[in-house]
């Protein structure tokens, strides 16, 4: 389905809010700099930077790359070691 | 613009809202079963629980002339205790053929556990025994996508499934696509942080299309907006739909899913009369 709006009236419509969010993503990565304590070792810190990277690339589903990101791995066999452990109980 | 909220925790919210609604165009609603917050210690607390959804929830929302259905089960978050959702799923035929009732709902997952999975299982058989429709709730945040995967491994594993008669909500941008190429109906549920917003949900809507797509608040006791809808009805108006498109997934999409359930009775707004 076309979206009604054409790019240049979606970039004017949107461009002062992706600017406040980009700002707010920035300020929270200065004060986690600023604040007291380390968290580079954690995982959802690499999370963050995985994010930024996809952020910043050209691919056309950004939402859906980033909501993957956040998520924890399918394994499309789960059903059996969930089958063994009835078994066994 | 008349519409309806598919999913919505009205037993969470005050009076003040069913006129708010009332006001924004809200002439129908479905409460999925969830829950309350704290974990219930026996059937009897479900008992009443079902009680309250399908006696004195309808009549408080037809006072502002909002037509309420509701569905039933025991949630994921307490299907952990197996033992008490089996005296649960046991005791809801009770109440399956009681005016408003559309089905077995919110079932689904909660942390993708091996107990969820069994306890949604026996719901699922439970529908398939009684012809009931099933409303689906899918985990949060990290949880979302892995269960949401499973959900559909246990549904299309099982071939007494019509998945016309499904609906699976909470989906985001990660899981749409898959419910809607098995042919199951989808929810997109506009929460304030840790689901969809408006804006995302249009995009959704350009992306895949109208056909069996939904939109709710399912606003209930925590961060939600019940007017969440309306706000998707101004989001679609901005970005230059035509209201054709917005009245058929905000209204007449959600009347077409639910028409396929036995009890469910909607009156045009232009004629609906209450009983008080």
């Amino acid at each position: 389905m076309p979206i009604p709006l054409d790019a240049p009236e979606v970039l004017n419509r949107e461009f002062l809010e992706i600017r406040a969010r980009l700002l707010q993503v920035a300020a929270s990565l200065d004060r986690l700099d600023r604040a007291g304590g380390s968290v580079e070792s954690d995982p959802r810190l690499t999370k963050i930077g995985h994010a930024l990277a996809i952020l910043a690339g050209s691919q056309a589903d950004r939402a859906e790359q980033i909501q993957l990101v956040f998520s924890r791995p399918y394994d499309a066999k789960w059903i059996g070691p969930f089958k063994r452990e009835r078994t066994n109980s | 613009m008349y519409y309806f909220d598919p999913h919505i925790h009205m037993v969470s919210r005050v009076t003040d809202d069913y006129e708010t609604l009332a006001k924004m165009g809200c002439v129908g609603m479905s409460e999925p079963a969830f829950w309350a917050g704290f974990d219930r210690g026996s059937v009897d607390g479900f008992r009443d629980y079902f009680r309250q959804l399908t006696e004195f929830e309808s009549k408080r929302a037809a006072w502002y002339r909002v037509q309420h259905y509701t569905w039933l089960c025991i949630n994921a978050k307490e299907a952990e205790n197996v033992s008490l959702s089996r005296q649960v799923i046991a005791m809801i035929p009770e109440f399956l053929d009681r005016p408003g009732v559309l089905g077995i709902g919110e079932i689904g997952l909660n942390k993708n556990t091996k107990n969820e999975s069994i306890v949604f299982c026996e719901h699922l058989d439970l529908a398939m025994k009684t012809d009931e429709q099933i409303l689906i709730h899918t985990p949060h945040l990290e949880d979302k996508y892995q269960g949401t995967r499973m959900i559909l491994d246990m549904l299309t594993d099982d071939s007494r499934i019509d998945h016309g008669r499904v609906l699976v909500d909470h989906v985001e941008e990660h899981t749409i696509r898959a419910v809607l190429d098995e042919g199951f109906w989808a929810g997109m549920t506009l929460y304030p942080v840790s689901k969809c917003t408006p804006e995302r949900a249009v995009d959704m809507i350009e992306m895949y299309g109208p056909e069996r797509l939904l939109v709710n608040s399912a606003g209930d006791w925590g961060p939600s907006k019940p007017t969440a809808v309306p706000d998707f009805i101004l989001a679609m108006r901005l970005r230059g739909h035509p209201e054709s498109l917005i009245r058929r997934i905000v209204y007449e999409n959600p009347l077409k899913f639910f028409s396929q359930s036995r009890n469910f009775n909607f009156t045009p707004p232009e004629v609906y009369q209450p009983v008080l």
